[in-house]
């Protein structure tokens, strides 16, 4: 229940207050943004087989961000950045479609 | 059952362990950058591009610009080309409409109208055939009469003829009654003169016992047309 209210929040604060993405930030968002989706789709896939544990996702969370983002820093320094970020997004991408089809099992047992 | 998980649902939301509101604020989070990231994402801002993708956009810009311009520079010489052949044509079209007016007053299919003289002739002894009608317009012909009708019935062309017929004389078909009337189009002054001349016109009609005047015009307006027949045998050449 709190995290959905959590999720109408932070939506609502968006359109609210449509702050400009600092420049800094700006190259970093969206992989940090498909990292985070990869850990809340594996936290559903959790809370569907019944080990939901808030610390790991937290952990989870945190860490695929701020590693996310660190690998397009990295990327960028060593002249890969948009090539190092299709791999990762690859990745994350891979990793969301094999948690969304566990959890598509469970569901509909196909 | 239901309800029961209801009521620990909002037990919960009342008093929340701080792990739930620490998950709470992180889904939040998320929800908040994918807010900012995809509205943000609707302006055309080139500030969140890296700098080897700009330079890549730039190179492709710079040749989608040299293609257009070289697009420009053929579209702008095929446009010169037509507006020139346009041009041209148009020049073409306004000789060739001023020439058919020219021909067209000799061919006698148009009107004219211009200084010149009218010749009235009265032949009361009708001694006046078509050879000495012939004679007189062959003279105003030679003084440069550039249309001549008579009785502004008969336009006399290349192709007019002359004949007796039962004591009138028919030009190009038509029948003309005395007394005749010819007018011409051309210089007034050569045309009275080429009537007026010892042994001309004027002194021949004299003789058959009629009399002709002269009258020189400023302006002398001929409507009549002659008939005009599409050769049949003379093709043209070239």
């Amino acid at each position: 229940m709190i995290p959905v209210i959590g999720l109408a929040v932070g939506i609502i604060a968006g359109l609210v207050l449509r702050p400009a993405v600092p420049a800094g930030l700006q190259p970093y968002l969206p992989i940090a943004i498909v990292a985070a989706l990869d850990a809340v789709i594996g936290a559903l896939r959790a809370l569907g087989e019944r080990r939901f544990d808030d610390r790991v996702f937290v952990v989870s969370f945190i860490s695929n961000v701020v590693i996310a983002a660190f690998m397009v820093y990295l990327g960028d320094q060593l002249g890969v950045g948009s090539q190092l970020s299709t791999g990762v997004v690859v990745v994350l991408g891979i990793r969301i479609f094999s948690n969304a089809a566990a959890i598509r099992r469970r569901i509909f047992h196909a | 059952m239901p309800e029961h998980g209801a009521r620990r649902g909002w037990r919960d939301l009342l008093r929340p362990k701080a792990s739930q509101v620490v998950v709470a604020v992180l889904i939040g989070a998320l929800a908040f950058a994918i807010t900012i990231q995809v509205s943000g994402s609707d302006d055309d801002d080139y500030s969140g591009v890296r700098g080897d993708e700009l330079v890549e956009l730039l190179k492709s810009l710079d040749v989608a610009n040299e293609r257009l311009g070289t697009q420009i520079d053929d579209l702008t010489t095929t446009r010169n080309g037509l507006l020139s052949s346009t041009q041209r044509s148009e020049r073409a079209e306004k000789q060739a409409r001023k020439r058919a007016d020219e021909l067209s007053i000799l061919a006698g299919t148009a009107g004219a109208t211009g200084t010149g003289i009218e010749v009235v002739i009265n032949d009361p002894d009708k001694q006046i055939d078509a050879p000495a009608l012939l004679d007189a317009i062959e003279e105003l012909r030679d003084a440069g009469a550039e249309a001549i009708a008579i009785n502004g019935v008969a336009r006399v062309v290349a192709q007019t003829y002359f004949l007796d017929d039962d004591g009138q004389i028919r030009v190009g078909g038509r029948e003309i009654k005395r007394p005749y009337r010819i007018e011409a189009i051309g210089d007034s002054q050569d045309l009275a003169e080429a009537v007026r001349f010892r042994g001309g016109l004027i002194d021949r009609v004299d003789n058959r016992g009629g009399s002709a005047t002269v009258t020189e015009k400023d302006k002398v307006t001929i409507t009549a047309l002659a008939d005009v027949k599409s050769p049949e045998y003379a093709r043209p050449t070239s």
